[in-house]
């Protein structure tokens, strides 16, 4: 019986996963193969026929600029086409910050006298690498607790124990997954296209406590082991403030599906290792003699600043 | 009433509810009397909007009404910030959005505007939002005054004492060691009752 829902439940997770990544892909244009950082100052852009002469020399069909900030457009000082036509290098007058992803629009490309249409495309360093280092970022880097102090009455009420911190921060983990893809879907597909992006706050909250509920309810029925072990966590998520804040940082980032599951996974995973070191300090805190004024929660917090000052020594570490 | 939350329960150092706020923003005093206001617009309104409604609603849902009020006033409070305290929203980032989450709202509809009349709501929700204000003052009374020298910008000091106090991870050191004498002044006083 349980084989038989697990052969179920596999292809329809990985349909649902495919097309979060087709719908993350669908900006990239069909004639552009592929496009990279080249130097400290340049942009290659791969095509997959030959571009003509006279449209890839003019330096008006490119316009390219930060993703964070549109309005300053990058200047191009030079335009290299290889001898094929099939390659052009954009060099700029400035040198390009390639942690930041470019975007780059190309007007009515035309190849072989036929006008392709207008491509706007992101060029990024390698997805992998990238999409790890958003990983990283937000568990180790950033991490919400220690980095950004967030989530911290679920923090300091769950971390007197390992066993509930180590609970609390798998269900943390597995509804915050959930319900980050599932406003992120709701906030590009409908708040943005009819204009409703001012209601995201009431959106996010109630899709918040209806992850909540979901998760509880198929729990319950899927596997009643495992929702009388972490059961009693799942109404504590709704109260962390991590999980509001992540779909709200989504919307302001303007994510892809897969660079929104790393973040979530990351503050998800960021919340669980730093609910295990915490656990693991006040079930020694536990033995030691304080004194009575910081009984509990002073000296709780004092803990976590000193966590604090040595995660900060990871700020402004790159990867990749 | 308005001074129960004040002192008594005071939302940080006694109740220990929304601590995010307190240890992240609370570098200056600008910045807790800021945040300070939108959490008490907040908690007036809603505690309020619940006083009024509360006879028309079935108890199975109230939780998802209260989060659902909340995040109405939270709206218009991030939008009415935006729109004219563009440099005072964006030093508070994403923590206006966040009042959405905060347990002390919630906890006081449930506890208290469900029960009781508009008025009496009205001035709970003005005792905690007070509380609230305090404590981030208080806060960043501190750290400011350790950390930049300066009260509310103008230079007090002259110099920079101590620049680990601006630093969000001596929030944390903050926060404890102002729950300490909370805990240290209801320690003596106890003790002074009893003779």
């Amino acid at each position: 019986m349980q084989m038989k829902k697990k052969g179920v439940l596999f292809p329809v997770v990985f349909t649902i996963i495919g097309i979060f990544f087709l719908a993350g892909c669908g900006s990239e244009h069909r004639f552009v193969k592929k496009t990279a950082f080249k130097d400290a100052n340049s942009i290659v852009i791969e095509f997959a026929g030959p571009v003509d002469e006279e449209w890839a020399k003019n330096s008006g069909n490119y316009s390219a600029f930060e993703k964070p900030d549109p309005d300053i457009q990058l200047k191009v000082k030079n335009i290299v086409l290889s001898p094929d036509n099939r390659q052009v290098t954009l060099v700029f007058e400035d040198d390009l910050n390639s942690k930041e992803p470019h975007m780059l629009t190309l007007n009515n490309i035309s190849s072989e006298g036929k006008s392709l249409g207008t491509a706007i495309l992101s060029v990024k360093k390698i997805y992998l690498g990238y999409l790890f280092s958003i990983l990283i970022g937000a568990m180790i880097i950033n991490n919400f607790v220690f980095s950004k102090y967030l989530g911290l009455c679920v923090f300091f009420g769950t971390s007197q124990k390992k066993s509930t911190a180590v609970g609390m921060g798998i269900t943390f983990t597995l509804v915050m997954v959930v319900s980050a893809m599932m406003s992120w879907f709701l906030y590009q597909f409908i708040l943005v296209p009819f204009r409703l992006d001012f209601l995201q706050i009431v959106v996010f909250i109630g899709l918040v406590s209806l992850s909540v509920q979901a998760v509880d309810t198929i729990l319950r029925k899927v596997n009643p082991a495992l929702f009388k072990a972490f059961g009693v966590y799942l109404v504590l998520v709704i109260a962390n403030c991590i999980i509001i804040a992540v779909p709200l940082i989504l919307a302001d980032s303007n994510y892809n599906a897969l660079e929104s599951l790393m973040l979530a996974l990351g503050a998800g995973l960021g919340f669980l290792i730093a609910l295990f070191l915490m656990s693991s300090v006040r079930e020694r805190l536990e033995l030691a003699t304080v004194p009575p004024t910081y009984r509990g929660l002073p000296i709780a917090f004092v803990v976590a600043g000193l966590f604090a000052l040595s995660f900060l020594g990871f700020s402004g570490m790159t990867i990749f | 009433m308005v001074s129960n939350g004040i002192l008594n329960e005071n939302p940080i150092f006694r109740l220990a509810l929304s601590m995010c706020p307190a240890v992240g923003i609370s570098t200056t005093v600008m910045n807790g009397i800021m945040l300070g206001i939108a959490v008490l617009f907040v908690q007036v309104f809603s505690s309020c909007t619940i006083a009024a409604i509360k006879d028309y609603i079935h108890p199975r849902i109230r939780i998802p009404t209260y989060t659902l009020t909340i995040a109405t006033w939270v709206t218009v409070i991030d939008l009415v910030l935006a729109a004219y305290m563009p440099a005072a929203y964006k030093e508070m980032g994403i923590f206006v959005k966040l009042i959405v989450a905060f347990a002390i709202i919630t906890m006081r509809l449930e506890m208290f505007a469900c029960k009781n009349s508009v008025p009496s709501s009205f001035w709970d929700g003005i005792g905690m939002g007070l509380g609230f204000m305090f404590g981030m003052m208080a806060l960043g009374f501190v750290r400011e005054l350790l950390g930049m020298g300066t009260i509310l910008g103008y230079d007090v000091l002259g110099f920079r004492p101590l620049l680990f106090f601006v630093l969000p991870a001596a929030g944390f050191f903050c926060v404890g060691i102002m729950m300490a004498m909370f805990n240290y002044m209801e320690l003596v006083y106890n003790r002074k009752k009893r003779g």
